[in-house]
């Protein structure tokens, strides 16, 4: 409610002077007189002045008017009306009688424009769209404008007026969660209609709560990559949240039936997408990509089309757009952002907003790419062609200046995938090569070490070059990775390092781990820890492993887990099952060495999402050094750590001492009554005597120690 | 110690009942004849013939020389313990749902089910103590509540008859008058049907299981919410140690939500908590459906539970169990 609206004892005084009593009324059948809100705004009431107009259906939202037709004589008339009629009669159906050519009745003139009336506004705007600008002949190109539009044309004022400055008004402090004393992490869930942020209590064993609101999103929640934002969908488009107490709104982004979003990694931009049903069965579906600046709210381009323009590449196939389309590289400053065409990779530049060097680049049979999280360079992967004639290919391209930098070709092979390491150190490419009798495939690994000069490439195949792939996973920043590998029930994991053996570094395996009931490798963000997960078939059990010490810390298991991650500081783990399955829904906290610290149960739980952290502003030597003399340090926390736990079980232990003392003086109470009531129960049990009640009987469980002897004989012993 | 399995009923268990001294054991089931067990070793001594339709409810009298069950077709009969003689029928125009005899065995407390325009009832029977006198007159009977009645008891010192059922509502009322003295509201109260109830051994307090997956204790007198038993699944089954301070509670996912793949996922054990404390001491696996029925053996040493799998599952504690510290 509005600051002006009266508080709750205010409201309580003003019923008591006039003499009505409160708890009568019902508040919730109170209709206030139509357009008088009586000074109460209610919290959504910007949104519905704000947002988009809504559309007021004037019944002209079908009509387009042509203008810069050639102006003609009625014996032409019917010759131009057959041209309009073909150039429209292909983006849409015109409704009968919907073509209409003003004459002036005093030439017999036509007046050089048109109205058509489409069957659907939809048609009237692809109409739009496509013939705008459209040239006839050399001095009439056409202008075309939606009807609807005319009205608000003719009411832009003559004259300019210099919009006005607002003065400037000190933004909320968005980074403020990282503030906190006791540097917790906040994550947030999602359960039947409302969406919670808690802090991750560790210490309390519990979540604390920081903001909870209902129906907050029409249908998920994202955070932003640094954290900064929280981004709710709704059917109007999508809106961040963040500030330091509460979540405030920070901006809107409209865009009607938004269904995906994604932010770009250094939270400077937002992308929206949404696509629509064509009215014509056989058409594809229509699709809108909005690019918004976080900071401004400012949209900075929008891609439209049909959703063929934005599925090449052939792995989207017909179950329609991969997301994200648009893939961001250059590192944190989100200097580009590309996809893939047909033949061709698009890379916009985000200073301009328009393709790199002005065209795309052409890339015969491309179907896919990615780009290196810290740098600006592509890696492309192009298939076999030609039955094998022609390999396929792995190349780098170095933006801008579409730069090779390193190629490699691959032979018979089926599929490609690309990891890249996220500091972007290396990239290792899995490659499914066929066998000889081209029935079944191999995996081999080709790694790229991208920041070594001339970016040399080793190839690594498994001890069982047949074992199938089942997970690979870079260690983040660290130089080992973990693959999942095997045919049987019981996979092998297997972790290997790039760092051994001297200067020229060799990839190397680190060990093996046998018949594990793994199919998911999830490393702690911090590297060195790893937890091996065994989702969907192995009804979710947990593995904590430590790879410095290549030993198990412990194992867990999390009943029918559907989902995992670690908090962006690696020192806790969730584990949740979410609204997949209709039972066990809700989500276990553990530590990172694989205690379970606590487990909320939640119905309808469909997601849960750590809050991000930008990275640490400490050089890589200073964190060094921290962690060197971890034990100067840790000693505060130490102290903190225990006095915590020393309340909580203090608290605990009152808490116990009060339960006891309430049922004491209940069992008092009862015996008391029971006491008094003796004579009666007598009286109904017709004088029976006995009055124990099964409980009083009192068993006493003696032990006897029987000796028989059964049999005695001598003998010697010599 | 191993439990004792008691396989003697074709159908789901719907109903356990221990004799005052806690060496016989009656079942109730869906098939049509309840069953007694000797409560030590699981024997079977005999079953009781002549009801033609799913048995839901059991009482037996403090000298165990009666028996009384409720059946859904439609009639409440009266048993002779020893020799399985029908020794009378009650019938009624709706199923009988419930049963429980009064403090001193001279009255009988019997709910019905709503059935074919018929709305259910909660009705008082005076027993005879010659079963040649025995009238099928009600000496009360009470009106009001919507949907089932699944249990109703009598109160303490049968001053009192308290109810509960599928409109999650706890009544208590007056066993003389008929008339309604107390009921739960909606914030403390269940969310959902209650599925059962169980008295504890002096009639002081009482344990309700709900299908909104949670178990309540009440003071029976005031109908004061005493604790709340939160449970992670629907509760069908509740019982109170008469020698600890423990609660047992079972249940599990209902049919329709149970997954083929894992027992586990269907919650099918019996949950021990402090009833103190509220917290969980630990659980009982074993059934591989939900847990209809659940009792105390009266010396707090063993247990039974009964399954929609069709067994009875006799447990007998072993020698940690009492020494169980909170």
């Amino acid at each position: 409610m509005a600051a002006a609206a009266l508080s709750m004892p205010e409201i309580e005084n003003k019923a008591m002077n006039l003499g009505i009593d409160l708890s009568t009324i019902d508040f919730d059948n109170i209709v206030l007189p139509p357009g008088d809100d009586f000074g109460i705004n209610s919290d959504d009431e910007d949104i519905l002045h704000e947002e988009e107009a809504p559309e007021f259906e004037t019944g002209y939202g079908n009509v387009i008017v042509v203008d810069n037709l050639p102006v003609v004589s009625p014996e032409k008339f019917a010759k131009l009306e057959g041209v309009i009629r073909k150039i429209y009669g292909q983006t849409g159906v015109i409704k009968e009688g919907g073509l209409w050519m003003p004459v002036n009745p005093d030439t017999n003139m036509t007046l050089g424009y048109c109205f058509i009336e489409f069957n659907t506004a939809q048609e009237a705007k692809e109409a739009k769209e496509k013939t705008d600008g459209y040239k006839l002949d050399k001095s009439h190109i056409f202008v075309v404008d939606m009807f609807d539009d005319i009205d608000r044309y003719m009411n832009v004022p003559d004259e300019w007026t210099p919009a006005e400055i607002k003065p400037y008004e000190a933004g909320d402090h968005l980074q403020h969660w990282l503030t906190d004393e006791k540097a917790r992490d906040q994550f947030v869930i999602r359960a039947g209609t409302v969406t919670e942020i808690f802090w991750n209590d560790a210490r309390q064993v519990r979540p604390d709560p920081v903001y909870q609101r209902q129906y907050w999103t029409d249908s998920f929640v994202q955070w932003s990559p640094l954290g900064t934002y929280l981004a709710t969908v709704h059917r109007q488009g999508a809106a961040v949240w963040g500030g330091k107490s509460t979540f405030n709104r920070i901006h809107r982004f409209p865009h009607n039936q938004v269904k995906h979003i994604d932010f770009s990694p250094g939270e400077r931009f937002l992308v929206t997408y949404s696509s629509q049903e064509p009215s014509n069965p056989r058409d594809t579906h229509r699709v809108v990509l909005n690019i918004f600046d976080l900071g401004t709210g400012k949209l900075m381009r929008d891609f439209k089309g049909s959703v063929d323009d934005f599925t090449t590449g052939g792995s989207g196939g017909l179950s329609g757009i991969s997301w994200p389309i648009f893939k961001w590289g250059g590192g944190k400053e989100d200097k580009y952002f590309a996809r893939i065409g047909k033949n061709a990779i698009y890379v916009y530049e985000t200073e301009t907003f328009i393709l790199v060097d002005k065209k795309s680049y052409k890339v015969d049979n491309v179907v896919d790419f990615s780009w290196s999280p810290t740098d600006s360079i592509l890696a492309l992967f192009v298939p076999e062609l030609g039955g094998g004639n022609q390999p396929a290919r792995v190349s780098l391209v170095q933006m801008p200046g579409k730069v090779e930098l390193r190629q490699k070709n691959l032979f018979s092979v089926s599929d490609c995938k690309m990891y890249w390491h996220s500091n972007g150190e290396y990239l290792a490419v899995k490659v499914d090569r066929y066998t000889k009798t081209k029935k079944s495939t191999y995996t081999g690994f080709e790694l790229f070490r991208i920041k070594e000069r001339d970016i040399p490439i080793e190839v690594l195949e498994l001890d069982n070059k047949n074992d199938k792939i089942i997970a690979f996973a870079w260690e983040p920043k660290g130089h080992r990775f973990a693959v999942i590998h095997g045919d049987g029930p019981r996979p092998d994991v297997s972790f290997y390092s790039m760092k051994t053996g001297g200067i020229t570094a060799r990839v190397s395996k680190l060990t093996t781990l046998k018949a594990k009931q793994a199919n998911a490798l999830y490393w702690s963000p911090a590297g060195r820890f790893i937890v091996l997960a065994g989702l969907k078939g192995f009804n979710g059990q947990l593995e904590f492993y430590n790879v410095d010490d290549l030993e198990t810390m412990a194992t867990g298991e999390h009943f029918m887990c559907t989902d995992i991650e670690w908090d962006p500081t690696g020192r806790y783990v969730a584990t949740a099952v979410t609204s997949v399955h209709e039972m066990e829904n809700g989500f276990h906290i553990w530590s990172f060495n694989g205690k379970l610290l606590y487990r909320i149960p939640k119905d309808h739980f469909f997601q849960f999402q750590w809050r991000p952290r930008p990275p640490s502003l400490l050089s890589p030597e200073k964190e060094e050094e921290i962690s060197r003399n971890l034990r100067k340090y840790s000693k505060k926390y130490e102290a903190e750590d225990q006095d915590v736990s020393l309340a909580l079980s203090e608290q605990d232990r009152k808490k116990r001492r009060a339960l006891q003392e309430e049922w004491e003086t209940w069992t008092a109470r009862w015996k008391q009554y029971h006491e008094e009531e003796r004579e009666l129960r007598l009286q109904l049990r017709d004088g029976e005597a006995s009055d124990d009640e099964g409980s009083q009987e009192q068993y006493e469980a003696k032990e006897v120690e029987a000796e028989e002897v059964l049999d005695v004989h001598e003998e010697i012993v010599d | 110690m191993r439990p004792i399995l008691m396989k003697g009923h074709e159908r789901p268990l719907t109903f356990l009942k221990y004799s005052r001294e806690g060496d016989l054991l009656f079942s109730c089931a869906k098939d049509h004849t309840p069953t007694v067990w000797f409560a030590d070793d699981g024997e079977r001594l005999g079953t009781y013939r002549g009801h033609n339709g799913a048995v839901w409810c059991c009482d037996v009298s403090r000298d165990s020389t009666r028996l009384v069950t409720g059946s859904a077709d439609q009639s409440v009969k009266l048993w002779d313990v020893q020799t399985g003689t029908q020794l009378y029928t009650f019938n009624f125009n709706s199923p009988a749902r419930s049963v429980d005899f009064s403090v001193g065995d001279k009255l009988v407390v019997i709910t019905t089910d709503p059935f074919m325009g018929n709305p259910s009832t909660i009705q008082v029977k005076r027993i005879a103590r010659d079963p040649a006198d025995q009238t099928s007159d009600s000496v009360l009977t009470i009106k009001g509540p919507q949907g089932r009645i699944n249990r109703a008891v009598w109160g303490p010192l049968n001053k009192t008859i308290i109810s509960a059922g599928e409109d999650s509502i706890i009544r208590i009322w007056d066993a003389e008058t008929g008339n309604l003295l107390k009921e739960t509201d909606k914030e403390s109260g269940h969310q959902k049907t209650i599925s059962s109830l169980c008295m504890s051994a002096d009639k002081s307090h009482f344990l309700t299981g709900s299908a909104d997956k949670s178990a309540k204790l009440w003071d029976s007198r005031s109908l004061t919410l005493l604790k709340t038993y939160q449970m992670d699944r629907p509760v069908n089954a509740v019982a109170i140690s008469p020698l600890l301070d423990h609660v047992v509670i079972g249940g599990g996912q209902e049919a329709v939500n149970v997954t083929m793949t894992d027992r586990r996922a269907g919650k099918f054990e019996a949950k021990f908590y402090h009833k103190i404390l509220q917290d969980e001491i630990g659980g009982v696996k074993g059934h591989f459906g939900p847990i209809n029925a659940l009792a105390f053996n009266p010396d707090g040493r063993s247990f039974s539970s009964g399954g929609e799998d069709g067994y009875v599952r006799l447990h007998h504690f072993d020698p940690e169990y009492f020494s169980i510290r909170m």
